[in-house]
């Protein structure tokens, strides 16, 4: 059985690609690789982190899985129901129980709206208020619960500031009344305290009201923080999926490896290996063959070139995709 | 529950979860700062400062704006301002020099000048104003369709990309051919030059809003197509279209002028700027002041609404105080 009562989102093998160039005539032959072939679940009330560097496909995968992109290939069931091949029209309704939390608090809030507009707005879509009473308390409890006073509602969104937006965005989310909340790098773009109080905002929320979360980023403290799980993405693959705990403590890819050594411990004189990749991330146009880790990982031996490692069982729930946790692996590997 | 779908081949096969995975409950991990409540301070609303206040953060509008009521008041009151009959002929007084009787001095068909320039100011208020707002509508609505179906974009843009290939003048030399010189005519033949301008701009902006996180989140929030347009594109639209409509006024006086001049305008019965300028360019060396006044109008309307154009596109900035 692959999945379990508590299973609410469930992706398959999903594939995002964009073609690139393209003149007038021509037919582009050039595809830009963005997410290729991710599969994963999300359980009713947890959280996934999905972490990775700049240009994974992180964001790629949050949109496709909202439909902003359509999907190039892979299946998206929400709840039991598949979602990846409906019409617009059919996939309205549904979208209310999957809502996302943008990155940048300043662009994601229309500014010629108040905020009692901005939270109007999905309570109204999906009809889930009776009357303007009921909407107006609901719209009035929302703000309360992500913890700005109810004289928010009149101000427009410039007179907040970063971390108050954010607030308003989640509150946007909240209320579609969703079973799960894509967090798009919901906190990048804010300072370190506010980035702190919307976190915990965010996995408070979490708690009371049993959400589902996939939680984007890239600062693996945070990700530590707030998630139950996490998957590590290289270049629009996930490499590594597990446990938080597991997968902090005893990290299988060299990848991961790499991403933990690099997060800063706020002690002086506190040190720890830097395991220092070299290079960049290469283009997902042209991705290497075989592992496509290989180019930047320290371990590579000749496997790694030719074949491309499975995402095979390493511990309870953890997988990992590489040759160095094959029986067969030679000797060298740590 | 099970699922409907086709094997999973992806990392939930050994899924399970032991409650060792819940996340932290007690003291946060290292790097985290506690996290305190939030100081609920919203800055008080600025309250809109006096009149002067105002005057003092948008002159230019101001200036403008003056300006352009003058002329306007002017127009619509031009029977009261001592102004005589502007198509009345008196061959004997012809190009008479300005006096007390004649302010402006009078033309070679002995028509008084002031009057004919204070008359003048419809036609050209009349001609600025329509072209603006028909060339603002039509474009407007031709950029969102551009702009928000992507199918017919190639299609919308290639035809403007063929109206902007037709010299406006060309265009309204054509269609005076065509029909019977009117202002009516005037101002539909310079709409039909300028909506290429228009579309273009609010295709670019549609464009750009369209990839806007608060757009992305309308979607998911469930909100119709029609809807996103009305209440996320088209707001956000407005405050270029407006700059834009205002320097679409001022050049549409300045092309009424010059089709005046060229004799492809408003016929020569009908009193504008830019006919009278155009009678009295035979005369330009000996007597000036037949082109110098409607000129200096001309010139002085243009510029106010050119300045209103400016103080709106400063105003409107989102990156400038909001609340001026």
């Amino acid at each position: 059985m692959t999945t379990t009562a508590r299973t609410l989102l469930q992706v398959n093998d999903l594939k995002k690609h964009f073609p690139l160039g393209g003149g007038l005539f021509g037919r582009s032959t050039r595809v830009l690789k963005a997410v290729d072939g991710l599969s994963f679940t999300v359980d009713r009330g947890e959280t996934l982190s999905l972490v990775g560097e700049s240009g994974c496909g992180k964001s790629t995968v949050a949109k496709a899985l909202m439909r902003l992109y359509a999907p190039t290939a892979g299946q998206v069931v929400l709840a039991g129901r598949r979602i990846d091949d409906l019409s617009a029209g059919t996939l309205r309704p549904l979208r209310r129980r999957m809502q996302m939390v943008f990155q940048d608090p300043f662009s994601s809030l229309n500014p010629r709206m108040r905020v009692r507009a901005i939270l109007a707005e999905p309570i109204r879509n999906f009809g889930l208020a009776k009357g303007s009473a009921d909407l107006e308390a609901k719209i009035a409890a929302l703000v309360v619960r992500v913890g700005l006073p109810r004289e928010a509602l009149g101000r427009w969104p410039h007179e907040f500031s970063g971390g108050q937006r954010q607030r308003i965005g989640i509150a946007r989310a909240l209320a579609a009344e969703p079973d799960l909340i894509i967090c798009d790098e919901a906190v990048s773009a804010l300072d370190v305290s506010v980035k702190a109080q919307i976190v915990n905002l965010l996995r408070d929320l979490q708690r009371e009201l049993d959400l589902a979360m996939l939680f984007i980023s890239h600062d693996l403290a945070i990700v530590e923080h707030m998630t139950h799980r996490v998957a590590v993405m290289y270049l629009g693959k996930i490499v590594e999926i597990g446990p938080r705990r597991e997968l902090f403590l005893a990290p299988k890819h060299p990848y991961t490896q790499a991403l933990l050594s690099a997060v800063p411990i706020p002690e002086p004189g506190a040190g720890r290996t830097r395991i220092v990749l070299k290079g960049d991330v290469p283009s997902p146009i042209n991705p290497p063959s075989g592992c496509r880790f290989h180019t930047r990982c320290p371990q590579a031996f000749d496997r790694c070139r030719v074949e491309e490692p499975r995402l095979d069982t390493v511990g309870t729930g953890h997988l990992a995709a590489c040759h160095l946790n094959d029986a067969a692996a030679p000797a060298v590997a740590a | 529950m099970t699922a409907t779908v086709a094997p999973l081949s992806g990392p939930s096969r050994a899924r399970d979860p032991s409650p060792q995975d819940a996340p932290h409950k007690g003291s946060p991990p290292a790097g985290l700062a506690v996290a305190t409540p939030m100081p609920d301070v919203i800055p008080a609303r600025k309250r809109r400062g006096p009149v002067w206040g105002y005057v003092r953060r948008n002159p230019t509008i101001v200036v403008g704006g003056i300006l352009l009521l003058i002329v306007f008041l002017m127009a619509l009151l031009a029977p009261y301002l001592g102004t005589v009959d502007p198509t009345a002929l008196a061959p004997a007084k012809r190009t008479r020099v300005p006096s007390a009787q004649y302010w402006f001095g009078t033309d070679m068909l002995g028509r008084d000048i002031y009057s004919r320039v204070v008359y003048g100011a419809r036609v050209s208020l009349l001609v600025g104003f329509s072209v603006a707002l028909l060339a603002s509508v039509a474009g407007l609505a031709v950029g969102l369709i551009s702009g928000m179906v992507r199918w017919l974009d190639g299609i919308v843009m290639r035809i403007v990309d063929g109206m902007m290939s037709i010299p406006p003048i060309l265009l309204a030399i054509t269609l005076m051919a065509l029909t019977r010189g009117s202002v009516q005519n005037v101002i539909v033949a310079i709409t039909i030059a300028e909506i290429p301008r228009v579309a273009r701009l609010v295709r670019g902006v549609v464009l750009s809003l369209r990839e806007q996180p608060y757009v992305e989140a309308a979607v998911t929030t469930g909100t119709r197509m029609p809807a996103i347009i009305w209440r996320h594109i088209l707001p956000n639209t407005l405050a270029p279209m407006t700059v834009q409509a205002t320097y679409i006024c001022a050049s549409a006086m300045i092309t009424e002028a010059i089709r005046g001049f060229i004799g492809a305008g408003v016929p020569p019965s009908t009193p504008s700027w830019g006919n009278i300028m155009a009678e009295g360019r035979a005369l330009w060396q000996v007597k000036f002041y037949i082109v110098l006044f409607p000129a200096i109008f001309l010139s002085m309307t243009v510029l106010a609404v050119n300045l209103v154009g400016d103080g709106l596109r400063d105003a409107l900035d989102p990156r400038m105080a909001k609340d001026a």
